[in-house]
Order: C-alpha cells, then structure tokens, then sequence
C-alpha cells in the first residue's frame, strides 16, 4: 500500500557554526510514511556511528517490513497494533546494534543516540521517540511539541523542582534521561495521533530548538508551508544565524489529502490501481 | 564549578567552592558556611546544587534572605548574584573561565546516568558559555497569530517578540511603501523574522530578517520577483536601500529606516 501523494516531505541537515562533524542523521520515505531522525553522542565523533546505525536499521527494516505488514491492523500475537509492533521491535535492534559495537570497539565506547520515527497510515501517526530530538505540529497557526523530552530538565519541570521559565536558564541543558545503545534494553515511548490534511510535522534535534524559539518555528512553518524545502532550510539558517551552537537537523512533513486504509474488498483492489 | 565569594563591606573573607548537593549558611557550628552574626539565623539559608544548577532556599530566617535586593524565600541563582544575610553579601559565580573550555563541548547532549547526580570537580558536564543562552521555548498553547501576508495590500499587525537572540549588532530597521495598486503611499513594517508578499496561490515571496540584513526570496508561484527590473532566480536576494520590488502585479519600494 503506498501513500504516494498523500504526504510532502522535505528535510535538511547541517554541522552548525561550531561543530566540525555532524552527527545527526535523518531518513525518509514518503511514499511509505515513514521518516526518521537520530542525533547521535560520546565518544570521540562515534556519535555520527550511533545516529547513523538507528536511523539505518530502523528505515531499511520497516520499508522491508512494510511491503508485508500492515500499521493498522493488530498483531495476534502480542494484540499490540502493528505498528506499534514493528516499531518496538525495530528500535530494540537498533538499541542492541549500537549497544553491541559500544561494547565492542574501544573508541565507540558510550557511543549513544536519540532517536524519533513517524509512521503515517490510515490517517494518522504513530510516533516512537527516545531522548530530547522532538516532534512538532502545526495545526492551523496553533504550533504544538507533541514529544516531551527523555531529559533532566523536562523531568525537573514535571516534578515541580523548576518552572518552564528557570528551564531556559538552566546550564543542565542537553542531558538526556533515555538513548539508544546505552543500556542493552531499552524502551522507546510510543503514541499514535490523528492528522488531518494541512497539518505539518517537524521532526528536529536539538540543534534547532534550542537556538530557534517555538515562536519562530511557527513562524516559519506557517509563511513558508508552499515551499517544504525553503522552510526546512530557512529553519537550519535561522539556527545557525542564532549561533549555530550544535548539529541542525530537521524533517517536515505535510498532511495533503487523507489516506485512510483501504478495508473493504473494493478499497483494496482500489488502491492496487494507484 | 559554581562558587560563592563571601564579603563584608567590600572585604573578601573567603571564597566557598558548592561541591555538595546541599549547601547550609548560617550562626551555628555545623553548617558548611558559617557566618558568626547575630543577624544572621543558626539556620539561615541552603543553597542546593544539582549538577551546574544551584537554587538558594531561605530556611525560615528572622531577617530573611534578599538576591539582588529582592527578598526571597526560594531562588535560581544565576551568574553574579549577590545574596545579602545581615551585612554579609555572598557572590555567586558560575561561569566557564575563558579558554578553557572548548566552544564544540557547549550543547553538546550527554547521558544522565543514575548516580550520576553528584556535583563533579572536573567538569564532564557541559558548561555553558557566558550570557546569550540560547531559549528553547515551552511548548506553545493556544491558537497564535505567527504573522500575516500581505495580499492586494492588507497591512500586517506586529507579531508577539520572538525570542531567539543572535549575537551580532543591533538590526538595522525597514519598511516597505507601496507604490502602485489600492494602497499606493501605505507602509509595511518589516519587522517579524519572516514577512510574506503576494497572493497565495499565485505568486508569494518572502523577505526575510537576519543579522546580515534583509534578503527577498521566491516562495511559490510560476513568475518570480522582480527587483529594480531584474528577475530573480530562485536563491535568497540580498536587499539594498530603495530596492523596488514587482510582484503579483504590485510595485513596492524598501527602505532602511534610521
């Protein structure tokens, strides 16, 4: 089943000001929903290692998997839906791939990396996130981070030990509570959301939120939304304007019609003609 | 590392290093800074340091405890605080002493492991630079107006201040004055980070803000703007005082304002 048409797609990565290599690392596959972003750390640049094997394992195993499988429907064995299956499945191979070459290889020892994937089927989208990279969307002209942050600060706030306010000040800044290929199990937070034809996604590392304010990324995605390829690269500009300070990576995604799943007999035979 | 720097009367006494979790100030024996002053309580104050952040508590003190001549009861110390108990002033200082730390270890992610909460001397942890620390907004709520396009010359309204910061001097201001169509003589501020022209669907470009000036770029739209006469192509174009601009049929003249 292909959802060609259904999403635009745009994405765009930079090293930044400061940075000599860029670690982050970003994947996409439109016609099959699917789209990932990884920001790697430690080690000595083993970073780019890390954010490189996840978003690798994750987009050639569920593009593989895609071809049989299908999101919306519930797996009988686990009663889990399938996407959810898949993406679990999916992030704890990456986990073990990296947490294994760690353990491996001397100068990719501590080598970790955040991680979030979003898979669009059946209007609407699952999303799997580990560590402080985020999701966005933008409804309207409302701008919304739909992922809270596996992060010190984030679990400050929620615990009242601090204000969003004081957060900003923070020099704890970057430390993150959960990552890829540090602990040999680990457990990814999954949501499924509806979308609605208009909405736009943006999936970023922290190189763009921290040097851009949400304020500013609304702007943008809202004035420049006809032109998904300048908007990504106005948003990595605009970071690196404002100093630069880490790795900017970023993946938009546009909702252009609904793409329900074909259920009936005469839905699917319709879309074989697609 | 964080530091307090404990005067009285402009006289440095001593110079107290915050590598505890938790930090007592008070008249009694037992706390970590002892300060023996009958204005000052046998339980004063705490201050409490979890990794490069510090927060000041006030413990209930008779004559309270004030940052910055304001009294607080608790209080997110930032660089060069200066906390007042009685006639003691203790100074906070937490900065990363120039040189020293290398500029691709700022913002770079790390993980937190358990145990590892403790306040360590040699600073594995980032330390941040001084003042422009980037702001990573929360989460906005509600509906936002972001901005407005200017279509057959409707004027924009002022956007809420974004708050991101770029380093560089201070930007110069411009407008744009509309020179042919119903709004001829009208001005347009441009003052939000991205300002649309033209008619979605048709023809739309935007002229962007940055610290290196003001730059017009194609959006969408078949034909491209033209300015002084030229068509661009699809790349940013950098804006020069009383460049005028053509597009979706409306002329424009931009001007730096003094």
């Amino acid at each position: 089943m292909t959802l060609s048409g259904a999403l635009e797609v745009a994405s765009c990565t930079d090293p930044g000001m400061v940075r000599s290599h860029n670690e982050d690392s970003i994947a996409s596959d439109g016609d099959r929903g699917l789209v990932v972003l990884a920001d790697g750390m430690g080690g000595y640049n083993a970073g780019e290692v890390a954010s490189g094997m996840a978003t690798t394992v994750i987009i050639t195993e569920l593009q593989q998997l895609l071809e049989k499988k299908v999101p919306y429907e519930i797996d009988a064995h686990s009663g889990k839906l399938v996407a959810h299956q898949l993406l679990h499945e999916q992030v704890a191979k990456a986990n073990t791939s990296i947490y294994q070459a760690a353990q491996s290889q001397p100068q990719y020892a501590g080598m970790g990396t955040t991680l979030v994937v979003a898979l669009f089927y059946d209007n609407k989208v699952t999303v799997a996130h580990i560590g402080d990279s985020r999701l966005y969307r933008l409804r309207g002209d409302e701008l919304r981070q739909v992922t809270k942050d596996h992060s010190l600060l984030q679990e400050q706030i929620d615990s009242g030990v601090i204000t969003p306010q004081q957060a900003r000040q923070s020099q704890n800044k970057n430390l993150v509570t959960r990552a890829l290929g540090i602990d040999p199990i680990v457990e990814a937070e999954i949501h499924d959301y509806d979308t609605q034809p208009g909405d736009i996604y943006l999936l970023c590392s922290d190189g763009l939120c921290d040097m851009v304010s949400d304020d500013d990324i609304g702007l943008a995605l809202q004035t420049l939304s006809s032109n998904l390829k300048l908007c990504a690269q106005h948003l990595v500009q605009t970071a690196n304007d404002n100093g630069g300070r880490d790795n900017i990576s970023v993946i938009l995604v546009r909702v252009l019609r609904d793409y329900p799943a074909p259920r009936s007999i005469v839905g699917k035979m319709m879309s074989w003609f697609k | 590392m964080a530091k307090l720097i404990l005067s009285m009367d402009g006289l440095v006494l001593k110079e107290i290093a915050l590598t505890k979790e938790r930090t007592t100030i008070g008249r009694k024996p037992h706390n970590d800074i002892q300060i023996d002053n009958l204005a000052v309580s046998g339980e004063h104050a705490v201050i409490v340091t979890i990794l490069q952040d510090s927060f000041l508590e006030d413990l209930g003190s008779t004559n309270g405890t004030v940052v910055n001549g304001q009294p607080i009861k608790k209080h997110f110390l930032q660089n060069n605080d200066i906390v007042e108990l009685g006639k003691y002033k203790l100074k906070y200082v937490n900065e990363t002493p120039a040189g020293q730390a290398k500029a691709a270890d700022f913002e770079k992610t790390m993980v937190l492991r358990p145990g590892s909460m403790r306040p360590a001397p040699a600073a594995p942890a980032p330390a941040a630079a001084a003042p422009a620390a980037p702001v990573a907004t929360a989460a906005a709520a509600g509906t936002k107006n972001f901005g407005d396009t200017v279509a057959g010359g409707q004027s924009a309204t002022a956007a809420p201040v974004a708050a991101s910061k770029p380093a560089a001097a201070p930007q110069k201001n411009a407008a744009l004055q509309l020179l042919s169509g119903a709004n001829a003589g009208k001005e347009l501020d441009l003052t939000k980070p991205l300002t649309t022209l033209g008619k979605p669907g048709v023809q739309v470009a935007v002229i962007t803000r940055r610290p290196q000036g003001f730059f017009i770029t194609h959006v969408e739209g078949a034909s491209f703007p033209v300015v002084n006469g030229k068509t661009l192509d699809a790349q940013a174009h950098s804006l020069n005082d009383h460049d005028v601009i053509e597009l979706a049929g409306v002329k424009m003249e931009f001007f730096l304002k003094t």
